[in-house]
Formats: C-alpha cells, sequence, structure tokens
C-alpha cells in the first residue's frame, strides 16, 4: 500500500503508530500485509449494512424476531455476521413505549461485525456523558422526538456485551420486501439515536 | 462528512448516515488506521491480550477527561489509542522505547526526505 507523508499537525502522531509498526514488523510479531488486510476490512466490509439486514428480516419473520430475542448471538450469526466485538450481542427493540439508546461510557465498544466502526460523536467525551444524563435532550439533537409517555433506557456496553438496537418498523412500508426495507434502516436508528426512515424521506 | 461537532453532539448535516455499502471514512487520518490495524492484528495474532490493551484505553481516555470538560475541543479518540497500544506494548516487552525511538528517528529522516523530493 502507499503510504501518505503528508506533512501536518498529526506528523508526531503518525510518526508514532509508524515506528510502532515498524518495530513489530522488523520483530516479526506481525507483517504488514496482516494490517493492511484488517484496516481494509474495518473500511469496506464491516459497516451498518450488515446490522440493517438484521433489522430487515426481524421486521419481515417474526421466527427470525423471537430468536433474536432469545439468543441475539446465534440469529446474527445466521446472516453471516459475528466474531470480535460482536461475540455476545443483545438486540433491543424499540416499541411505542420503550426507546433504547447505547453508549460506551468508558471508551467506545460498539459492535463491530454489524455496525462497523463507530462514529466521532459516539466517541466523543460529550455523547458518553450527556446521553446518561440526559438522554431525552440528547436525542432531542439528534432530532428525535419521544412521545413524553416513551421510556427511554440507555444501555452501557462496558462488560463484553455488544449492543444492536432494532428500531420500530416504519408506517407505509407493508408490502415492503425485505432488501427495500433494510435501506431504510440507518446506522444511528441501531444505536438508537436515530429512527427508520419513512419510505419515500 | 465525519462531522466532528465539538459542543453538541450530533451533526446536523449529517442526520443518520444511510447504511454504507461502502465510502464513508471511518479514519480521519492514515496513521489512525495503522494504529487501529495494528492493535487488531496484534488480538488476532494471539501477541496480546485485547483486553488488557482496552484496560489501557479505559486508563487513558479517562486520564483525558480528568483535566478536560466533556465540551473541550481537542478530544482524540485515536490519539487516545495510540498511547494505549505503546503502554501495552511496553508494558509486555515486545517492543522497548529506545528501539522504538530509534524507528521513530529513521522515518522521520525518510519522511522529510521524501517531503524535500516533492519540491
Amino acid at each position: 500500500m502507499t503510504r501518505d507523508h503528508r506533512h501536518g499537525p498529526d506528523d508526531e502522531l503518525a510518526l508514532r503508530a509508524a515506528a510502532l509498526e515498524a518495530v513489530l514488523v522488523e520483530k516479526g510479531l506481525l507483517s504488514t500485509d496482516q494490517i493492511d488486510a484488517i484496516v481494509e476490512r474495518y473500511e469496506r466490509d464491516l459497516g451498518p449494512q450488515n446490522g440493517a439486514r438484521v433489522v430487515a428480516r426481524a421486521w419481515v419473520d417474526p421466527a427470525y424476531r423471537d430468536r433474536l430475542r432469545a439468543d441475539a448471538t446465534a440469529a446474527i450469526a445466521e446472516l453471516g455476521f459475528g466474531g470480535f466485538e460482536g461475540a455476545t450481542m443483545v438486540a433491543l427493540e424499540n416499541t411505542p413505549d420503550v426507546h433504547n439508546v447505547v453508549v460506551c461510557t468508558l471508551c467506545s465498544c460498539y459492535p463491530w461485525p454489524v455496525l462497523g466502526l463507530p462514529p466521532t460523536w459516539y466517541k466523543s467525551p460529550a455523547y458518553r456523558a450527556r446521553v446518561v444524563a440526559e438522554p431525552r435532550s440528547v436525542l432531542r439533537e439528534f432530532g428525535i422526538e419521544l412521545p413524553a409517555e416513551a421510556r427511554i433506557r440507555v444501555w452501557d456496553s462496558t462488560s463484553e456485551v455488544r449492543y444492536l438496537v432494532v428500531p420500530q418498523r416504519p408506517a407505509g412500508t407493508e408490502g415492503m420486501g425485505e432488501e427495500a426495507l433494510a435501506g431504510l434502516v440507518t446506522r444511528d436508528s441501531m444505536i438508537g439515536t436515530g429512527l427508520a426512515r419513512s419510505p419515500g424521506a | 462528512m465525519s462531522g466532528t461537532t465539538d459542543p453538541g453532539v450530533a451533526d446536523p448535516a449529517a442526520p443518520a448516515a444511510p447504511p454504507r455499502s461502502n465510502g464513508e471514512l471511518v479514519f480521519e487520518e492514515p496513521w489512525e488506521s495503522r494504529a487501529f490495524g495494528v492493535a487488531v492484528a496484534l488480538h488476532d495474532a494471539r501477541v496480546v491480550d485485547f483486553e488488557t490493551f482496552r484496560a489501557h484505553l479505559i486508563d487513558e481516555i479517562a486520564a483525558w477527561e480528568a483535566e478536560h470538560r466533556p465540551s473541550a475541543a481537542g478530544y482524540r479518540y485515536y490519539e487516545r489509542w495510540l498511547a494505549a497500544l505503546e503502554r501495552t506494548l511496553l508494558e509486555a516487552g515486545l517492543v522497548d522505547a529506545p528501539r522504538v525511538e530509534a524507528a521513530r528517528t529513521a522515518l522521520e529522516h525518510e519522511w522529510s526526505h521524501d517531503h524535500d523530493h516533492d519540491h
């Protein structure tokens, strides 16, 4: 791969990262190819499109939804997703009464196999602190206005459990196929900071 | 459109990025992807226990947060990640500081040499 040696404010950090990598490769502990392969996988293959397939399947297939409730790790594996940072999955179903939202207060744990790597805001100190203390106003900043009677549950991914929020299926999607439905499932809706899109929106 | 907004949390210009089939950048700078890839590769190769690394990552994040307000500018997750990775490797004796420093110096020289040729 080609290395980008642009000079800028990140020079020192880039040098530190490259120096560590160089020593590990020199010592034969890692190869550049191994690192390249991982970066490529996380940049290209893993992402919220995977979680969207899980959600769409749960919307159209009640038996699958039951399996997802009972053992999310196994149900997600049925679609071919799983592994590191997704080895113990729990699905959180949003309902008219309960809205689930996920955070990792200590670092930024996130279900990599189904959502890829987290967006910047998910990792920010502001989100991590505020969504626990004042979830309703944080959700409002994301554009979600929940009915006053809806309860918000905030789930902290501190243990080994990783969460996938199953957003409510939007109205007007009866008869839509699974693939089209998956296109309505946004990344944020699977974290709980968004809702699934309405068709045509 | 990574949309780091400082005071708040959400980027109103990017409300709910659709599931990507490809495209959305997950790393802001190339070095971040290398630091990420090294840590995960070390775990895959069973050279480093990821939980040890994660504990250092939590410490590094907590140390930053102890000195800054949550809304403060300047927080960079992969900077914390890199610091945690350095600590993990040094403490495990998988790398030693003089050798890393020598590699850094050599790379700095090499990169500035590349740079000279660019102009």
